[in-house]
């Protein structure tokens, strides 16, 4: 190992994706049935073995080999049948020229040889495909039944046929449902806030009810709101608005006493009145607090809306179309419901962090870089 | 305290509020079963108190609700399928089942990201956009997908409790675990200290209180997996299942005992760990 | 300025190894925004009982300097021995104790516990880390805190503590850096007074970091006056101050004069230009 240029870990990487490529190699000597693209590919991961005695090896190639490896394995799957025992060499190996590939390169960054801001993004992104690579060959090469966990390409492949379904779904129940509730739960929550905050005795009454309520189930509230308010959106609006104001309120409270009394005094020094106080000072105060809450709730409602369509709907919204896909063992459905959740999640959540970069520019966790 | 009599009165007037609401909203079906019975003219009061009294009321009145708990707990033997006593011992099992894993995973994974690079790059940012994610939505899945391969019972629910509570733990522990100063740090190094002295007289002491503020959420939305999860398969029991059978036979008095027993629960949860807290600060002498 | 060829001796007796040397040492690092030269062609001894003061504007290098003598930098050009050792050896043989501005006390333990970390680290027993805690606490007037939390204690008293921390194990030589930097100005003469005593009675070598012209005159034996941009050694005093210095020896015509000398030596170095 002195000739390598790795450490501990990384030596050990070195071997066994290696290693498992010459195990792969040996496996398709041994069996017939040897795919050519599958092999030729091992063999070039077993060829990094030579590190060990020659010179060192760039991590590109490692790189390299991890995703030629990978491809080679996902073609050579064979169709609704289990791949056969060597493969599953070939998988280890890719995955283990995948980590070294990472190791190597955020070693890389950390001694800056290499820019941070683009080679930063690549790491994660190696770990997402790799995830879903392995996912793939585990569920296909083992015969995993689909009920259990379909593969990603029959989920991507069911998102673009019931891509219409997956639409209307998510119209029920993000943009019916869920922003309509987030708006009026959170702008009463904020209201609330302030109406309380101008009364000790108030909010030293409601601040421990709020911060017990939100620790609470209030999901469980979807049933009566379906009694309530009916089967349509407008019932689980109202779960998206209880489980969303308790957060804003909280939060909001805080932040509004965030404001250091060296401030309040300078603004008492210009005799300022109470709402000049509030918009000029504590209300920019409590930013980053009453962003907090939004980025909490946008979470919160999108879960609070699928959970309370488990209690009944008109048939359509996302929650619908998981319970009854999940009844009817279509499996492939509800992942996909599931990934069209996580994308409408994330961007959600996204978009509320843009804006706060662009609010709250002036407070250390934005000025500090990283999210 | 004076904290007392504020949080009193606020109580007072959410029940006050509530008797009235009860009233109004229960009013046009018992002007219909008032028409029936041909009782015109009822008084006020007794208006008030047939509204309170319904079978199945569209908002039963607080003391039906109470009079529920105390009947579906102490009333019944806990091993009878109406008891809540049971439903809640399901809830709770899986609940505490899955906390214990969903802590310890996340307390391991932290670990291996502070004191590694690559998993750092690779792991955090899924883990920050995971949270964004309404992991609740596949939990039914999850129990179905469970239950094909022969996993039933108080398993998959874990799982999904487990899922649930280990994302505030590792966020929170990284986040502590890196809390020492950078001068702390290099404190340690001028005593040529090795990481293992690192970890435990510096970064594991700076991290437990939040590791603690991480379990009080990780424990609460285990309970929220938990009852979630319930929903999907009705024989196994739970409070998820109450919620769920009370919802299809318009029982609401059964709704809201299931849901109060669910709260009660949730806050006695989050108050254990509180007093763990507390009597962990007091033994490393964390300021109160 | 005789160079030894005794290479690794620390309890050297016959020939006084200096304590530290450092030789066109130079320090560079590199930033977003280009190369900062931290430390240019430092040429330094300093020997065993020295009480030498690092004075200069921020930026001028001298944390940087302490640093790296203690193995927290690691300088890019030249040599720099600890004890006729490379540094790095030196921290791993425990050759200094580390006071930092801030006292960095652990919060979650009391004083006594505090004191006791590099003992427990270094792996004394029970028994020898008592005794040890028992005489440095004494060293630093600290007597009956034992059981008090860091945050229970002034300022002051907490800089002593985390002084005695780095006096536990022993070290002969002690570096500090601004230690007394956040404290007010009676606190600090009465601190200042305490240390001249302490390193009287322990014969330690101690590095002092300060920007306090009186109080690099009023503690030293010998004042290294450094400048910015690079960061480099402008001058060197030799004190010819008695080792007895009591506070009132800060109005005598020969402290007057070596406060002139220091202030003369910042001025050359440029060190009052703007500095963002």
């Amino acid at each position: 190992m002195m000739k390598s240029g790795l450490n501990l870990l990384q030596s050990l990487l070195a071997l066994l994706a290696g290693g498992m490529a010459l195990c792969g190699l040996v496996g398709a000597a041994i069996s017939a049935d040897a795919d050519i693209l599958l092999t030729v590919t091992m063999g070039l991961g077993a060829l990094t073995l030579v590190r060990c005695v020659f010179r060192p090896i760039s991590l590109w190639l490692d790189g390299l080999a991890s995703v030629l490896i990978a491809l080679a394995l996902v073609l050579a799957l064979p169709r609704g049948a289990a791949m056969p025992g060597h493969y599953w060499f070939a998988m280890v190996s890719a995955w283990g020229f995948a980590w070294l590939f990472v190791d190597q390169l955020s070693g890389e960054i950390r001694r800056g040889a290499v820019p941070r801001k683009t080679m930063g993004l690549l790491i994660p992104a190696v770990f997402g495909v790799a995830l879903l690579v392995v996912w793939e060959i585990v569920t296909r090469g083992a015969n995993v039944p689909p009920v259990l966990l379909p593969a990603p390409s029959a989920i991507g492949a069911q998102l673009a046929n019931s891509a219409p379904i997956l639409w209307a779904d998510f119209v029920q129940t993000f943009v019916k449902s869920v922003i309509p509730g987030y708006i009026i739960g959170c702008l009463a929550g904020l209201v609330v806030a302030i109406a309380v905050d101008r009364s000790p005795f108030l909010k030293a009454g409601l601040l421990p009810i709020g911060n017990f309520m939100s620790a609470l189930p209030i999901i469980g509230i979807a049933p009566i709101m379906v009694m309530w308010f009916g089967f349509d959106w407008q019932s689980k609006a109202a779960v998206v608005v209880a489980m969303t104001f308790f957060p804003m309120l909280v939060n909001t409270v805080a932040g509004l006493n965030a404001a250091s009394s060296i401030e309040r005094d300078l603004m008492r020094t210009y005799a300022a009145n109470y709402w000049q106080t509030l918009l000029k000072l504590r209300l920019p105060a409590a930013g980053p607090f009453i962003f907090n809450a939004l980025k909490i709730n946008s979470t919160l409602a999108l879960i609070g809306a699928i959970v309370a369509e488990f209690f009944g709907t008109p048939v359509v919204g996302m929650g619908f179309r998981i319970s009854t896909g999940v009844g009817r063992l279509a499996i492939d459905l509800v992942w996909a419901e599931i990934a069209v959740a996580a994308v409408a999640g994330s961007a959600f959540y996204g978009v509320i962090a843009l804006i706060e970069r662009g609010v709250t520019f002036w407070h250390p966790s934005v000025r500090g870089g990283r999210a | 305290m004076n904290r007392v009599l504020p949080i009193l009165t606020i109580l007072f007037a959410i029940l006050a509020f509530w008797y009235a609401a009860a009233i109004w909203m229960n009013a046009p079906w018992q002007n219909i079963l008032n028409g029936r019975a041909n009782l015109e003219n009822v008084p006020f009061l007794e208006f008030a108190q047939q509204t309170w009294a319904q079978d199945k009321p569209v908002l039963p009145a607080p003391h039906q609700v109470a009079a529920e708990i105390w009947n579906a707990t102490m009333g019944l033997e806990f091993t009878s399928r109406r008891s809540l006593a049971l439903h809640a011992w399901i809830t709770l099992s899986a609940t505490l089942l899955g906390f214990v894993f969903g802590t310890a995973l996340g307390v391991v994974l932290a670990v291996a990201i502070i004191h590694n690079d690559a998993t750092d790059r690779s792991l955090m940012p899924w883990i920050i956009a995971s949270q964004t994610i309404p992991i609740l939505a596949i939990a039914p899945m999850v129990v179905v997908g469970l239950g094909a391969v022969g996993l039933t019972g108080l398993v998959p629910k874990a799982l999904i409790s487990m899922y649930l509570s280990f994302f505030p733990v590792v966020v929170g522990m990284v986040k502590g675990l890196r809390s020492p100063e950078a001068i702390q740090l290099d404190l340690m190094r001028t005593y040529d200290a090795n990481p293992w002295q690192v970890f435990w007289k510096l970064r594991w002491p700076a991290a437990l209180p939040m590791l603690f503020a991480s379990m009080k959420v990780g424990i609460a939305i285990s309970l929220i997996g938990a009852v979630v999860a319930e929903l999907s398969n009705a024989a196994g029991g739970g409070l998820g299942v109450r919620l769920l059978t009370g919802s299809y036979n318009g029982q609401t008095i059964q709704i809201w005992a299931a849901l109060f027993i669910a709260a009660g629960l949730a806050a006695v949860l989050v108050a254990m760990v509180g007093a763990a807290e507390k009597i962990v600060n007091a033994r490393i002498g964390v300021r109160a | 300025m005789s160079v030894t060829s005794i290479t690794s001796s620390t309890t050297g007796t016959g020939v006084a190894l200096p304590v530290v040397k450092a030789e066109h040492l130079g320090l560079t690092f590199s930033t977003n925004d280009g190369d900062v030269v931290a430390l240019s062609d430092v040429n330094l001894t300093i020997e065993k009982g020295d009480f030498v003061s690092f004075i200069g504007p921020s930026g001028c290098g001298k944390t940087t300097f302490l640093r790296t003598i203690a193995d927290l930098e690691q300088p890019t050009s030249g040599t720099l021995e600890i004890n006729g050792q490379t540094p790095e050896n030196a921290r791993k043989d425990r050759a200094y104790g580390y006071v930092f501005q801030a006292p960095a006390l652990y919060p979650w333990r009391t004083i006594e516990k505090n004191i006791a970390l590099p003992l427990e680290i270094m792996g004394h027993s029970a028994q020898q880390q008592a005794e040890r805690i028992k005489r440095t606490m004494d060293l630093v007037n600290l007597s009956g805190f034992e059981k008090k939390f860091p945050w229970q204690l002034s300022g002051g008293m907490q800089q002593r503590a985390s002084i005695a921390r780095a006096l536990a194990f022993d070290a002969d030589l002690l570096l500090m850096d601004e230690p007394f930097g956040a404290l007010d100005e009676i606190v600090r003469d009465h601190l200042n007074s305490e240390l001249l005593k302490l390193w009287d009675r322990t014969k330690k070598t101690i590095c002092f970091v300060t920007h306090s012209i009186p109080e690099a005159v009023y503690l030293s034996t010998k004042i290294v006056v450094m400048s910015p941009r690079p960061g480099r050694v402008t001058d060197i005093i030799e004190s010819n101050l008695p080792r007895e210095r009591p506070l009132d020896i800060r109005e005598t015509p020969e402290f007057l004069a070596i406060a002139a000398r220091v202030r003369d030596g910042l001025r050359a170095g440029h060190s009052y230009e703007e500095v963002v």
